[in-house]
């Protein structure tokens, strides 16, 4: 039995029959196509999988794909706007914080959510709300100062 | 014309971040491969069980079900391969009692040794299918009674993981002079007996393994897309070894990697299995380990346990040091697990000191738990945790200053070669200056007498060195292979330039994280004198790269980089002849400057590079007798291992009521030689740190004993560092460059995880010894652990 499931993504519509067990990563990454949405882990403590759900960090891992029916969804691939890098994006590059590069799309995505909440963390507000991503390459210390400079270079809000 | 400004030893932003950081990073799973089967392995719940029988028909008759395949279909297949020999016959130094080379099949077809022993695969259309069907495969087991704890694998009566490796003895094995070990130790003033344990950890890459194999019967061509850390490593052992099918029909592709820390250096049992599935079946097969799959098949790290004494003379001189190490390598014979406790572990035991005399002996253990083999650091970690955590309890025995006991000891500075007690030569160091420079940093007298302050406020505050080093640059295949190695460990780099002036760089190092894009392009660039922007760099893939024994090790820069600089040499060299010609003058009288070939003395009269490369390609005005082209090839082998060190210390404050470490301070002094970049080293050298107090306050693979379980199988359980328990590290350097290699760079890749965990352990044990602590057997350090150490000590 496939149940209807329809969703935007990066500001486009699609519309699967999907199987209700499967997860919304794997539907964002097999049957999108947009695989810079990671797995990591089986459990829902990685973080790779973060992604936007109505500006809301999610880990796409903990829902099923028909549960996102009707959702608008902001993957990794979505954030860079007319090639231009988002500054969350930038502070990642400039401050060195990925080096494999597999938990950073889900990095950023946390990040994205944090600065919307707190657009000046302290170094210990930024360690605290990471506590859902894991990274095994950077020591998360390069991670803290590419979310401080994003910090410093985000847009003042209109 | 114009100076093209140097980049090499800067800190130039990563050229492969773009891609990560806009989520079109391309991975094993993110290859698109339509038509493509899925596997799904069928595994043993048990630690270990004999397999009576295994019924695969309900599975074979399960909706979307392609195939289903036992180890007694696969004939003709031979055992996954163990690429290091311990055997006295073969002259290996050490050897006490041989190597067991136990079989290890990709499908077990007579018993099952771990929790997740591979039985069975079922290949089917879609993931889903293949992982219901995989259900309905029965297997009728006659469980046995297992065996994990490392120590208990030798008890009398214990369960015998194999039958050719009677007492679960895989090997002995040891290293120095005993005879001057026993002599120093019993004529010491003072001596120090520890029992130093090293507990088993999880690499836990983010990137599961995963794997993707098509077969192409047209053609006859085999194409492996896989996480490895070193591709022509997987082809050749596969080939060659298990599925004896032609390596030049097969090709290797390890894309984008998601961090390997060794596990994935290693051939799997679902690499093969896939591969061989995929030529039976003629349609691709591919596989992606969940995170449970990984962490009951990823070669694991560690798991030792050490009885070590330490000789010392009263006014601190190291006299002897004797170990004795019980090492676990679990269920099987992973790909490089005789090495990890043996020559990369044994011959790091002198340390940065001047000893009298040392002896280690091991023995290496088979138990009913998953293979052990390297992970970051591979046996030098351990190495250098029982040496410092030694120092430390002996300066506590005689009630001298850890830094003043170590200062006493420091091998004095020296480039060119000093030699062991335990066979390996040093190449260069100044171990005094990096461990001054951490103790200025760290401000330690003034750190003692804010401890004193905070001591008589009830607090529990403490300081912990470490003064490390590590063997790395791997290695002198001669050398390797006079101790057992199966393999050499040179590495290939092959510089194309293309008529335009454009480079293409293939090696054989492999990036996972490193950085190679970066920093080779940075090489190439000052090199040759253009920007990096005219450089490529490929590795990764057989079809391309002309070989490579990949990376691991902490080799890429200083081995891969130096084969990439010698084939810049010869690009040179040829240029210098092309350009000769072209400038009516002898190749003698030419040099190579800023990015031209020009007369000696006279910039004016000069060649750009992008004139000489056309030339190369359109060769009208040409010398005679030379070929066309401009593209050279280079395997280099280095003469030595190169030897990084560096001093590293921790600042904790421990809860008194809950046990909780705190990290206050943490300041790493490390000296890798010459620096590439900067910002990639510091940051290899975080990661590294992470990973070693990961271990010290955190990290462990704890077995039930009775069941064999792995009871930390998820990231639930298994406790991996988070960013809110780690603080932000404070590195500097010195720079002793080495003189085995041209570039004079030693290796960046592993001193965070070797040094961290001693060093966060020896001040736990400094803030605890106001309470008669001077040594705590085993780690993770974690709250509970530390609690009951404080609770036991006031009673």
């Amino acid at each position: 039995m496939k149940l209807p499931a329809k969703m935007t993504i990066n500001g486009q519509s699609y519309s699967h029959d999907v199987e209700p067990r499967l997860l919304l990563v794997h539907y964002i990454r097999e049957t999108v196509g947009l695989t810079g949405t990671h797995v990591g882990c089986d459990t829902s403590q990685c973080g790779a999988c973060t992604v936007l759900i109505g500006g809301q960090a999610v880990k796409s891992c903990t829902m099923f794909a028909v549960q996102a029916d009707g959702a608008n969804i902001t993957t990794i691939e979505g954030l860079a706007k007319n090639g231009e890098l988002h500054p969350i994006q930038q502070g990642f590059w400039e401050k060195h914080g990925l080096q494999c590069g597999f938990c950073t799309p889900g990095m950023i995505m946390a990040a994205h959510q944090m600065l919307e909440r707190y657009p000046k963390p302290s170094e210990d507000l930024i360690r605290h709300q990471l506590e859902g991503n894991l990274c095994r390459c950077t020591g998360y210390h390069n991670i803290v100062k590419a979310i401080q400079w994003a910090a410093e270079n985000m847009p003042a809000k209109k | 014309m114009a100076t093209v400004e140097r980049v090499l030893g800067k800190s130039i932003k990563r050229r492969e971040d773009p891609r990560f950081i806009t989520g079109k990073g391309n991975y094993v799973d993110d290859v698109k491969l339509p038509g493509a089967t899925w596997a799904a392995f069928v595994r043993s719940p048990h630690a270990s069980a004999r397999i009576r029988n295994i019924d695969t028909s309900k599975a074979k008759q399960h909706p979307g079900v392609v195939a289903v395949f036992t180890g007694s279909d696969m004939t003709g297949v031979n055992s996954l391969p163990c690429g290091w020999d311990l055997r006295k016959e073969k002259k290996i130094p050490g050897v006490v009692q041989d190597l067991a080379m136990v079989p290890h099949m990709p499908l077990s077809s007579d018993a099952a040794r771990h929790v997740g022993d591979p039985v069975a695969v079922v290949i089917a259309d879609s993931h889903e299918a293949a992982a219901d069907a995989a259900e309905k495969v029965v297997v009728d087991w006659d469980v046995q009674k297992a065996v994990t704890d490392t120590e208990r694998t030798m008890a009398a009566g214990a369960p015998q993981v194999h039958a050719g490796a009677p007492g679960n003895i895989a090997f002995k094995w040891e290293l120095g002079d005993a005879a001057a070990t026993d002599a120093a130790i019993k004529g010491a003033a003072v001596t120090v007996k520890k029992r130093i344990i090293n507990q088993r950890l999880v690499a836990n890459a983010m990137e599961p393994r995963a794997c993707a194999a098509r077969y192409d019967d047209a053609t006859g061509e085999l194409t492996l897309w896989v996480t490895s850390q070193n591709p022509h490593v997987h082809r050749l052992l596969m080939c060659a070894f298990v599925l004896g099918i032609p390596e030049h029909k097969v090709r290797v592709i390890a894309p984008d990697v998601g961090g390997g820390f060794g596990s994935k250096v290693f051939l799997y049992n679902e690499e093969v299995v896939c591969s061989w599935a995929s030529r039976q079946l003629k349609r691709a097969v591919r596989w992606t380990a969940t995170r449970q799959e990984a962490y009951l098949t990823d070669a694991q790290g560690r798991d030792h346990v050490t009885d070590a004494e330490m000789a010392m003379s009263r006014d601190g001189k190291i006299l002897g040091l004797r170990v004795k190490t019980t090492a676990n390598l679990g269920a099987y014979l992973s790909t490089f697990a005789p090495a990890i406790p043996t020559f990369l572990y044994g011959t790091l035991l002198n340390g940065v000191y001047t000893i009298g005399a040392i002896h280690v002996s091991v023995t290496g253990v088979f138990s009913n738990t998953t293979a052990v083999d390297a992970y970051r650091g591979a046996g030098r970690p351990e190495a250098a945790y029982v040496l410092e955590r030694m120092v430390e309890a002996a300066a506590a025995a005689l009630k001298m200053d850890v830094a003043e006991v170590r200062r006493k000891n420091f091998i004095p500075k020296f480039s060119g070669a000093f030699q062991t007690h335990v066979a390996v030569v040093y190449d260069s160091g100044d171990y005094g200056a990096a461990f001054d420079k951490c103790l200025q940093i760290v401000d330690y007298k003034k750190f003692r007498a804010d401890q004193e302050a905070a001591r008589k406020q009830g607090k529990l505050l403490g300081i912990g060195f470490s003064t490390y080093i590590e063997a790395c640059s791997i290695a002198p295949s001669k050398l390797v292979g006079a101790l057992g190695a199966g393999a050499g460990l040179y590495e290939s780099g092959k510089v194309r330039v293309h008529p335009t002036g454009m480079v293409t760089v293939y090696t054989g190092s492999h990036s996972h994280g490193q950085g190679h894009e970066t920093t080779f392009s940075q090489l190439v660039a000052d090199e040759l004198g253009i920007p990096m922007e005219q450089v490529e760099i490929v590795h990764g893939d057989t079809g391309a790269v002309p070989f490579g024994m990949g990376t691991y090790g902490s080799r890429s820069g200083s081995v891969g980089g130096t084969a990439i600089y010698m084939s810049l040499a010869k690009i040179k060299e040829k240029g210098k002849k092309i350009a000769a010609h072209l400038l009516e003058a002898s190749p003698n009288d030419i040099e190579f400057a800023n990015g031209q070939f020009q007369v000696k003395g006279a910039p004016g009269k000069a060649v750009p590079f992008g004139a000489v490369s056309l030339t190369a390609y359109v060769p009208h005005n040409y010398p005679d007798g030379l070929e066309p082209g401009l593209e050279e090839t280079s395997f280099y082998d280095p003469s030595n291992f190169c030897f990084p060190f560096g001093a590293h210390a921790c600042v904790v404050e421990v809860d008194r009521d809950t046990g909780q470490v705190k990290i206050v301070r943490y300041v790493a002094v490390d000296d890798v030689g010459n620096v590439m970049n900067p910002m990639i080293v510091d940051g290899m050298v975080h990661g590294g740190i992470a990973q070693g107090v990961g271990q010290a306050l955190c990290e462990g693979a704890a077995y039930d004993d009775s069941s064999g379980q792995l009871i930390t199988g998820t990231m639930m359980d298994y406790a991996m560092p988070k960013a809110d328990m780690l603080p932000l590290y404070e590195t500097d350097r010195t720079v002793t460059p080495t003189p085995v290699n041209p570039l004079g760079v030693k290796g960046a890749g592993e001193t965070g995880t070797i040094a961290a965990t001693p060093a966060v352990v020896n001040a736990v044990v400094d803030a605890l010894s106001p309470l008669g602590i001077d040594h705590i057997e085993a780690m993770p350090l974690s709250g509970e652990r530390v609690w009951k150490i404080i609770q036991g000590a006031k009673r």
